[in-house]
């Protein structure tokens, strides 16, 4: 087989590999490992091997003159002015990991009339921001951005570039990676620096059930998007002083022409909610929804769903948590008549606490949830607004 | 119009078992299914073949098992499949899986539209489809929730945001991934059904494509697994217990002594 080997002599059926294995690709013939046809060439099982008794094709690469390339870049993603949570996030785990690395953070700004924001970005972490302010860029587009993006890594030569796994971040990060032809890990959840001094970049697979660890070993940048809400951002210090860096370039013609935002309510994006509740199947009734979207007020909470709710059209698609819908980080997420099936489980992030509104004593979601209540949501869920706001008065 | 949709084959369930006491994988023998966001890109070309006509390719990378996916595409309205299959693809990563299939669809020529789902079940990483797009130097609109009309080399849609939505026209040649709000995907009929099995999947090897050979699989790939290990949840539930009135108050205080702490 291409790829990866086990040298017979050294294997000592330890079995270590065939715990690494993520897809059941190896098995065992007279205690010794052998690798099957459904080995992805992953490489899990040559880390975990500690007898070095499997070799792969993967040891080679250009890897000529890494060491030119320095600092920890963080895209600013702002929108209307206003900078995204996800960027200060990242600029005060930047500072952090640039620590381990001697080096210096830099924030990459582009908008119009957005100058004001290069203060905030170096009071968050950064020492430096390199900053592009035209109208020509007033509106986001992943062409125009991801160009002067690349032209700018070329230029300057960072090791490591993190941008928010938000929708814009998702599809801008892929732009610059695949033009520079470097790695770029999605949506991770953790980062830190290994003594090699690698990215190591942590990020869940298979909806959240098994955790990958990942590096970019022989190409840089290092790139990685990162999910909101799982870094705290640093206290801002706007005594702090750092260098900024307007830009001019030749406009750039993007390909996708923006005709109107259509934009929710304010204060409804489920992604920036702090407080979510959430409502599926065991509320019986669409008319029934609006009992969450009352207690949901009281808290001054966003209201979202579980998948069943928006295939029977009683919930819109943007509402929908889970796999196939929103991955969501609220400090307070309420499922009522939620059942917690695995897929409901993948969109629930980072999420301080859970509480578990169900009829079912054995649903699964009380597994995942810090407080169960055993209750129909539907007699339930009137008594605790009321309960609410009876307190909010007092 | 010529379209062509990226299909992958994924496990039929994520769920990943643990044994207890020893806290390793167990496997069983999962079913391979059609990626879930993938129904909703071969739909869509369907609905716009049936407005306007089109020929609709369906194109996967994977292992030889992967046929029974363009099979089931074929069966739903696709026109031909293509399966490109080799040990040289393995390992691929996103940017290795882009630039593979870039070689596969350079092979098919000139076409006007590629659709993809948001994203796999398995990887979830949505980057394959914005990387394919870089690689062939086209058009990328990502989370597509409607079309609204093509006309003249340039499609209106639908894009779903964090924010809300964004109206937006995208010159073709374009590539766009769509989210499952853009249609209901349809059962296959029997008269495609029986149309799928007879159809002769095309399948495209290293050798017939012009590809360089440190671009793909697991040499074309700079990202690398390093460790894989199961999260452990360990959550302790505290069950609120009384008669419905005791639980609303219960609940309704913790809420409120959660609220104080951050406002």
């Amino acid at each position: 087989m291409d790829g990866i080997d086990i040298i017979k002599d050294k294997c000592v059926g330890c079995k270590a590999c065939f715990v690494a294995c993520p897809y059941g690709a190896i098995e065992f013939v007279e205690k010794k490992a052998v690798i099957t046809d459904k080995c992805t060439l992953c490489g899990a099982c040559k880390e975990s091997c500690r007898f070095s008794a499997i070799v792969s094709e993967m040891d080679y690469r250009q890897g000529s003159d890494l060491s030119r390339y320095e600092g920890m870049w963080v895209f600013a993603e702002q929108r209307y002015g206003k900078l995204k949570p996800v960027s200060l996030e990242l600029l005060g785990k930047a500072r952090e990991l640039a620590a381990r690395l001697n080096a210096k953070v830099t924030s990459v700004l582009f908008g119009y009339n957005i100058g004001f924001l290069a203060r905030d970005l170096i009071a968050y972490g950064a020492d430096q921001v390199l900053m592009m302010d035209e109208e020509w860029l007033g509106d986001f587009n992943d062409r125009i951005y991801g160009e002067l993006i690349t032209n700018l890594v070329k230029e300057h030569k960072p090791e490591i570039v993190l941008v928010g796994a938000t929708s814009k971040g998702r599809s801008l990060a892929p732009y610059i990676s695949s033009s520079l032809k470097t790695g770029l890990t999605a949506d991770c959840t953790g980062l830190s620096i290994d003594d090699e001094g690698l990215l190591v970049q942590t990020r869940p697979a298979f909806g959240g059930n098994l955790m990958a660890e990942i590096v970019c070993p022989h190409n840089r940048p290092q790139m990685a998007t990162v999910r909101p809400k799982v870094f705290k951002p640093l206290e801002p210090d706007y005594e702090k002083r750092g260098i900024i860096t307007r830009i001019q370039k030749e406009p750039i013609e993007g390909l996708v022409k923006l005709i109107r935002n259509i934009d929710n309510a304010e204060g409804q994006s489920l992604t920036d909610a702090e407080i979510i509740v959430s409502v599926g199947r065991g509320i019986g009734s669409a008319a029934n929804i609006r009992l969450a979207g009352e207690l949901a007020d009281a808290l001054g909470g966003v209201l979202a769903s579980s998948r069943p709710l928006v295939d029977m059209g009683w919930m819109p698609y943007s509402r929908q948590v889970g796999q196939t819908g929103k991955t969501v980080a609220p400090r307070i997420y309420i499922a009522c008549g939620i059942s917690g099936a695995i897929q409901h489980l993948a969109g629930l992030a980072d999420i301080d606490t859970i509480i578990a509104i169900n009829q079912d004593p054995e649903a699964p979601i009380f597994k995942v949830a810090n407080y169960g209540i055993v209750a129909d949501v539907k007699e339930f869920l009137p008594l605790l607004t009321e309960k609410i706001k009876q307190a909010k008065k007092a | 119009m010529k379209i062509i949709v990226c299909i992958k084959q994924v496990p039929g369930t994520n769920e990943v078992k643990t044994d207890p006491v020893t806290n390793t994988i167990i496997r069983e023998n999962i079913p391979a299914i059609l990626n879930p966001f993938d129904a909703y890109a071969i739909e869509e070309a369907v609905r716009i073949k049936e407005r306007r006509g089109a020929f609709i390719y369906g194109i996967s990378m994977g292992i030889p098992a992967a046929r029974e996916v363009l099979r089931e595409a074929l069966a739903l309205g696709i026109d031909k499949g293509i399966l490109m299959t080799d040990r040289k693809f393995a390992g691929a990563d996103t940017l290795a899986t882009a630039y593979t299939l870039s070689k596969g669809i350079e092979r098919i020529g000139d076409f006007d539209l590629i659709i993809c789902g948001r994203q796999a079940t398995d990887g979830d990483t949505a980057q394959v489809g914005p990387s394919l797009a870089r690689t062939l130097n086209i058009t990328c609109a990502t989370d597509i929730s409607r079309i609204i009309e093509i006309k003249n080399k340039e499609m209106h849609c639908l894009k779903i945001t964090d924010d809300g939505y964004e109206e937006i026209l995208v010159k073709l040649p374009a590539l766009i991934t769509v989210v499952k709000e853009i249609n209901m995907p349809r059962l296959p009929s029997i008269k495609g059904m029986k149309l799928a099995r007879r159809a002769e999947i095309d399948i495209v090897r290293f050798d017939d494509i012009k590809a360089d050979e440190n671009r793909t699989g697991l040499k074309g790939s700079p990202t690398r697994v390093r460790k894989v290990f199961v999260p452990v949840h360990q959550v302790e539930t505290s069950m609120i217990e009384g008669t419905l009135e005791e639980k609303a108050q219960k609940l309704s205080e913790l809420l409120l002594s959660m609220g104080m702490e951050v406002k």
